[in-house]
């Protein structure tokens, strides 16, 4: 007699519980990635598939950005005094973890489709002809900061080592085992910098030290900081956030 | 045909409406994720409601989206101008008679006997979020590709600027779907044509 009560307590229980768990369970998946998916009617019945539809569309849209890049137009620059300070420190891990680099052992590797392969110590760099711009840096998380770079021209370094122009992307391998590349129209975009100075001092630590590519019609993942090799490749080498999942051209 | 089976919405009209719902829905909720990873202002968008695991995925849903809003609200402007639905549903749009239906329908008294009609606060709020979704289109566009549209970054005042223009009008969007929901409710006959046309 005791144990039917139970039974019919437990049942009871599970009834009361049935439609809430239920419930959350809908909850749960009518906002994820498969439950949108089942609202659109599309093919798509779980989390993998959606994501490589979704990252197909991002590949389409690296192809629109490419089509829409026009390598003449200029980024807005601004006067010195609507710097942003100080321009927010950002990377993938906390400030005690930015690389140090001495510059007596310090050497750019240059590889790939180029002519010259002879590795640069930052003195022969600074040599080449140095220019400054104060250009407006867009976070994909959305912030934005104004700041001063100064550094070559990266059109000019390119030609210098004699980079194959016709190549699809120029690769960059980085000090704290960052890694990206971009497309070879806006490495040779007239705004593009290969970077050395920060508002008219040397980079510093957490800006990038020695150098970074600067690009302002490129989001800040797409600009990276502490290069220790730069390669002209056909083949697109990818990057850090990209093989994540941002969109790779990443452009502004 | 007598006038009760008469055809209100056509069926692209019905179509376009519920894949701008699905659109809107998608960019809404991972436009919400993509705000909370910097917010403009002092408050973030519960996780549990927004769209995307991370910020990436976010952003890959916001910009698989826009795609879907871009060329289905091309073919409701479209149609809708090629039809000449545009010019008989939303005009003409007189004050007088906007004055009239909204002091009317504030006392519950503005009715729906020909629902072939829209109502001059019908008229508006829908001509209203038409704008609305425009601005959220240019204003993303801004969000975007700030170097690539220079004159519409002007128009929006610079980046920062298109930001707060951009969730202006998803907040001003979902104040309309807000009423829109409410007054489907308080006459469910709407739904239906929405659904089956009549």
């Amino acid at each position: 007699m005791k144990k039917d009560f139970d039974k019919a307590i437990v049942i009871q229980e599970a009834l009361k519980e049935l439609p809430s768990s239920a419930r959350r369970l809908f909850m749960k998946r009518a906002v994820t990635l498969g439950g949108l998916s089942l609202l659109s009617g599309c093919a798509v019945t779980d989390k993998d598939s959606a994501e490589r539809m979704l990252r197909k569309i991002s590949t389409l849209n690296d192809d629109f950005q490419a089509w829409l890049f026009d390598p003449n137009k200029l980024a807005p620059t601004y006067p010195e005094s609507m710097i942003t300070r100080p321009v927010p420190f950002n990377a993938f891990y906390d400030r005690d973890e930015i690389p140090e680099i001495d510059e007596s052992d310090f050497l750019l590797e240059v590889s790939g489709l180029v002519a010259d392969k002879h590795s640069w110590p930052l003195q022969e760099l600074y040599q080449l002809p140095q220019t400054d711009q104060v250009t407006r840096h867009i976070c994909v998380e959305g912030w934005s900061a104004i700041g001063k770079w100064g550094g070559v021209t990266f059109s000019t370094f390119l030609k210098r080592i004699g980079a194959d122009l016709t190549a699809k992307y120029v690769g960059f391998k980085c000090e704290d085992d960052y890694y990206t590349s971009i497309d070879m129209p806006t490495a040779l975009h007239a705004q593009t910098l290969l970077a050395f100075t920060y508002d008219g001092r040397i980079l510093p630590p957490e800006y990038g030290y020695p150098m970074k590519l600067r690009m302002p019609t490129k989001l800040g993942y797409k600009n990276p900081k502490h290069i220790a090799a730069i390669f002209v490749t056909n083949t697109n080498p990818g990057g850090y956030w990209e093989d994540k999942g941002y969109n790779w051209f990443g452009g502004i | 045909m007598n006038s009760d089976s008469k055809t209100i919405h056509p069926i692209w009209l019905r179509l376009n409406h519920w894949v701008n719902l699905l659109a809107l829905t998608i960019l809404v909720l991972s436009g919400w994720r993509i705000y909370n990873a910097a917010p403009i202002f002092a408050f973030s968008f519960p996780g549990q409601i927004v769209l995307g695991d991370w910020l990436g995925g976010a952003l890959l849903w916001h910009f698989a989206a826009m795609w879907l809003l871009f060329f289905n609200g091309l073919i409701y402007l479209f149609l809708n101008i090629v039809t000449g639905r545009f010019k008989t549903r939303f005009f003409p749009l007189r004050p007088r008679d906007l004055l009239h239906d909204f002091t009317a329908a504030l006392k519950g008294k503005l009715t729906h006997d020909t629902p072939s009609e829209y109502n001059a606060v019908q008229k508006l709020a829908y001509l209203f979020v038409i704008a609305d979704v425009i601005l959220l289109v240019l204003s993303g566009l801004v969000v975007w590709k700030s170097v690539q549209f220079p004159l519409l970054r002007d128009l929006m005042g610079d980046y920062d600027n298109a930001r707060i223009v951009h969730f202006c009008a998803m907040a001003a969007l979902l104040a309309f779907a807000a009423i829109h929901v409410v007054m489907v409710a308080l006459v469910p006959r709407t739904l239906l044509m929405m659904i089956r046309g009549r």
